[in-house]
C-alpha cells in the first residue's frame, strides 16, 4: 500500500472560516442549499456570509431539537440543508429530533458538530461532546466523519453535499495542524495510510492524528516502526485497511479524542473482531465528563498525547517479550 | 449608600474582576443579572453557607448556566468560599468552571450551561418541595434568548399546571442572545403577556432597580396560586456604561480599549466599595 505524502505547518484557515466559505460557495452555485444555525453563527463564522445569502441562512435561535425539525421540513421540500451547532447540542440534545425526524424518515440532511471533544476547552462540560460519534454511529446509515484538516473538512462538506442521506461531520472550530495537499481526496468508506511500519499501527482522527505522527517520531527513536492511519471516515470504516494493518503490525492502537465507547476504538475493535482480530488498545476518555481548561491541558488530563500513544505501545510490547 | 447597594456594588466588581482576571468570558449576560442576585442573596433568600443541608432552605438554579461568574461573586461576598477563589475562575482544575457546577463549587445548588434545562430543575425542586408540605421557594434566571428553547415552556405550562406559587423565574431581558438582538433572531414579541397566559402571576420591572426588583418579589409572593414570572428589564453589559454601549458585548476577549474602560470601571467600584463592610 502506498501512503499519502503529507504537507506540514499549521493550517492558514480556521475550520470555521472554512465552514463559512465552503457554504457560501455551495449555496451560491445551488439555490437548494440552505445553512441552519442555532444562535452559534458568531462562533462558526456564517454571520460574515449571511449578508450574501439572506435566504440560505437561518438562524433558528437556541433550538437546537426543533432545528433539526426544519431540517427534516427543507429536506422534504427539496432543500439541502447544512445543520450547525456544537457537537453535544447537535447529537446529544437534539439526538430524538435527528433520529426519528430526519434518519428514521429518510430524509437528506448534513450535521455538522463543532468544537470537538475537549477543544471546547472553557465551555466545559456542559460543552464538551465525547459522545457524539458514538450516537451518530447509533444512526442506521448514517455516514460519520471527523475532520482532521481544513482541505479534508472542505472536501468532506462538498461530498457530503452530493450525496443524499444523514451525513455527520465533526471538527475543531479554530486552525488544525495542516496535513493534506490542496489536490487530495477523500473518499467516504476509506482511510488515510500516513506512514507504513510494522510492528504496530495507530489508527487516529481528528486533532489524534497529530498525536500519532508525532507518537510515531518518538517510537523510531526507539526503533518501532509505527504504521500511522488518518481514519476519517468511522462510519463505513475502511475494513481492507485495517485488515492490512492487522496483519502487517499484529497490534493496534486508536486515538481518538472522543469516549473510547462507540467512536473510533469501538469502530475499530468491532470491524477486526468479525475479520481479523489482533491486540488492540483504545487511548481516549475512559469513564470521565468533560471540564473546563486549556486544550493542552484537558488532553494531558484525559490521556491524549503522544506521549500516552507511545506508553501503550511500550507497555504492550514489553508485555509480549 | 445602604447594604444591599454595597452588596450590588461588590457582586459587579468581583464579576469583573474574575474575568478581567482571566481575559475573556461572558461580560454582558454576567452583569445584566448583579441585581437580582443582589436583591436575592442579600434580601430575600432564606440562605447562608451554614444551611446548604437544611431542607428548609430557598434554592436558586442558575439557569442561564454562563452568567456563573455573577452568581460566583455573591456566593464568595456571602463567604461561601474565599475571595481568592474567584480568581480560579476556568483555570485548569477550577472550582469555578464558566458554566455553575453542584459538584464543584460551595453554594451551587444545580450544574448549568445548556439552556432550557435549569428551569426544569427547579421546576422539580419546587414541585418537589411542594409535595412535602416544605414552604421554602425556589428561584431560577433564564435569559431571554434562553427562552427559545421549547423546553422552558414545557417547564412553564407544567409548573403553572402544578399550581407553584413558590416558584419564582426572573427573566433576564437583556434584548440580546449570542448572535445578537433577540427580536430579530426569533421576536418574543411580549414576556408579559405570555407568561400570563400560560397561568403565571406577572409583572415587568426595571431590573436596574433594586426597589423594584425586591417590591415586585414581594408583590408576587401574597398570591397563593400562580407560579411568579418577573420580566427584568436589563441591558446586556449592565452598570458598565461602555460594554452597555459595546455590540458584541455577549462574550468578550477585550481589545486595548475595551480593556481600558474595564479597568476604569473596576478601579470605580473598588473606590465605592473600600471602605465599607457589607453586612448581608
Ligand atoms: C442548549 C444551548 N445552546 C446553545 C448554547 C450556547 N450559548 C451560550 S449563551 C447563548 C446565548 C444566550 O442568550 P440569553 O439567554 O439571552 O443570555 P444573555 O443575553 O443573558 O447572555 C448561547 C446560544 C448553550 N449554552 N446551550
Ligand atoms: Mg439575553
Amino acid at each position: 500500500m502506498s501512503t499519502t505524502p503529507l504537507q506540514f505547518g499549521l493550517d492558514e484557515k480556521e475550520m470555521r472560516q472554512v465552514y463559512a466559505e465552503t457554504i457560501l460557495e455551495l449555496a451560491q452555485n445551488d439555490p437548494s442549499v440552505i445553512a441552519l444555525e442555532a444562535d452559534l453563527m458568531s462562533s462558526i463564522s456564517t454571520n460574515k456570509i449571511q449578508p450574501l445569502i439572506p435566504n440560505q441562512i437561518i438562524n433558528c435561535g437556541i433550538m437546537e431539537a426543533h432545528m433539526m425539525g426544519v431540517a427534516a421540513g427543507f429536506s422534504l421540500t427539496g432543500k439541502i440543508p447544512f445543520v450547525h451547532t456544537f457537537a453535544q447540542f447537535a447529537t446529544r440534545r437534539a439526538f430524538d429530533q435527528l433520529f426519528v425526524s430526519c434518519a428514521y424518515a429518510r430524509l437528506n440532511v448534513k450535521i455538522i458538530g463543532s468544537d470537538a471533544g475537549v477543544t471546547a476547552e472553557h465551555n466545559g462540560g456542559t460543552h464538551m461532546a465525547f459522545e457524539d460519534l458514538g450516537l451518530m454511529r447509533l444512526i442506521p446509515n448514517a455516514t460519520v466523519y471527523e475532520a482532521s484538516d481544513s482541505t479534508m473538512f472542505k472536501a468532506l462538506l462538498k461530498q457530503i453535499y452530493g450525496e443524499y442521506g444523514i451525513h455527520y461531520i465533526r471538527t475543531i472550530r479554530k486552525k488544525a495542524k495542516r496535513l493534506y495537499s490542496s489536490s487530495e481526496q477523500f473518499p467516504k468508506g476509506k482511510g488515510k495510510l500516513l506512514r507504513d511500519g510494522k510492528d504496530v499501527a495507530i489508527v487516529a482522527s481528528g486533532i489524534m492524528v497529530e498525536e500519532a505522527l508525532k507518537a510515531s517520531d518518538l517510537l523510531a527513536n526507539k526503533g518501532i516502526e509505527a504504521m500511522v492511519i488518518d481514519m476519517y471516515s468511522i462510519k463505513p470504516i475502511d475494513q481492507n485497511l485495517l485488515i492490512y494493518a492487522a496483519e502487517k503490525t499484529g497490534f493496534i492502537i486508536t486515538a481518538e479524542n472522543h469516549n473510547v465507547i462507540g467512536g473510533l476504538g469501538s469502530a475499530v475493535a468491532e470491524t477486526l473482531m468479525e475479520t481479523y482480530p489482533v491486540s488492540m488498545y483504545r487511548i481516549g476518555v475512559r469513564e470521565q465528563f468533560g471540564q473546563v481548561g486549556k486544550t493542552d491541558y484537558l488532553k494531558e488530563f484525559y490521556g491524549l498525547t503522544a506521549e500516552h500513544i507511545v506508553k501503550a505501545v511500550m507497555d504492550k510490547l514489553e508485555e509480549t517479550e | 449608600m445602604n447594604d444591599l447597594e454595597r452588596f450590588r456594588d461588590k457582586i459587579r466588581l468581583w464579576t469583573l474582576k474574575q474575568l478581567n482576571h482571566l481575559g475573556f468570558g461572558h461580560y454582558g449576560g454576567s452583569l445584566s443579572i448583579v441585581e437580582v442576585l443582589a436583591v436575592l442573596y442579600g434580601k430575600i433568600m432564606n440562605i447562608s453557607p451554614g444551611q446548604m443541608n437544611d431542607e428548609h432552605r430557598d434554592r436558586f438554579v442558575l439557569s442561564k448556566g454562563h452568567g456563573g461568574p455573577a452568581l460566583y461573586a455573591a456566593l464568595a461576598i456571602k463567604g461561601f468560599f474565599p475571595y481568592e477563589m474567584l480568581y480560579t475562575l476556568n483555570q485548569n482544575g477550577t472550582k469555578l468552571p464558566s458554566h455553575p457546577d453542584r459538584n464543584l463549587t460551595p453554594g451551587v445548588e444545580m450544574t448549568t450551561g445548556s439552556l432550557g434545562q435549569g428551569i426544569s430543575v427547579a421546576v422539580g425542586i419546587a414541585l418537589s418541595q411542594k409535595l412535602s408540605n416544605i414552604p421554602s421557594y425556589t428561584y431560577t434566571i433564564v435569559g431571554d434568548g434562553e427562552l427559545n428553547e421549547g423546553q422552558c415552556w414545557e417547564a412553564i405550562q407544567f409548573a403553572a399546571h402544578h399550581k407553584l406559587h413558590r416558584l419564582f423565574v426572573f427573566v433576564d431581558d437583556n434584548k440580546k442572545q449570542l448572535d445578537g438582538w433577540t427580536k430579530d433572531i426569533c421576536d418574543p414579541i411580549d414576556f408579559v403577556e405570555k407568561f400570563r397566559s400560560f397561568g403565571f402571576w406577572t409583572c415587568r420591572v426595571n431590573g436596574a432597580s433594586l426597589e423594584e426588583i425586591e417590591a415586585a418579589i414581594l408583590e408576587g409572593k401574597k398570591q397563593s396560586k400562580k407560579p411568579v414570572a418577573i420580566i427584568l428589564d436589563t441591558i446586556k453589559g449592565q452598570g458598565v456604561p461602555y460594554l452597555e454601549q459595546k455590540e458584541d458585548n455577549h462574550h468578550i476577549r477585550p481589545s486595548a480599549e475595551d480593556q481600558k474602560a474595564i479597568e476604569e470601571a473596576i478601579l470605580e467600584l473598588e473606590q465605592k466599595c473600600s471602605s465599607e463592610e457589607v453586612n448581608v
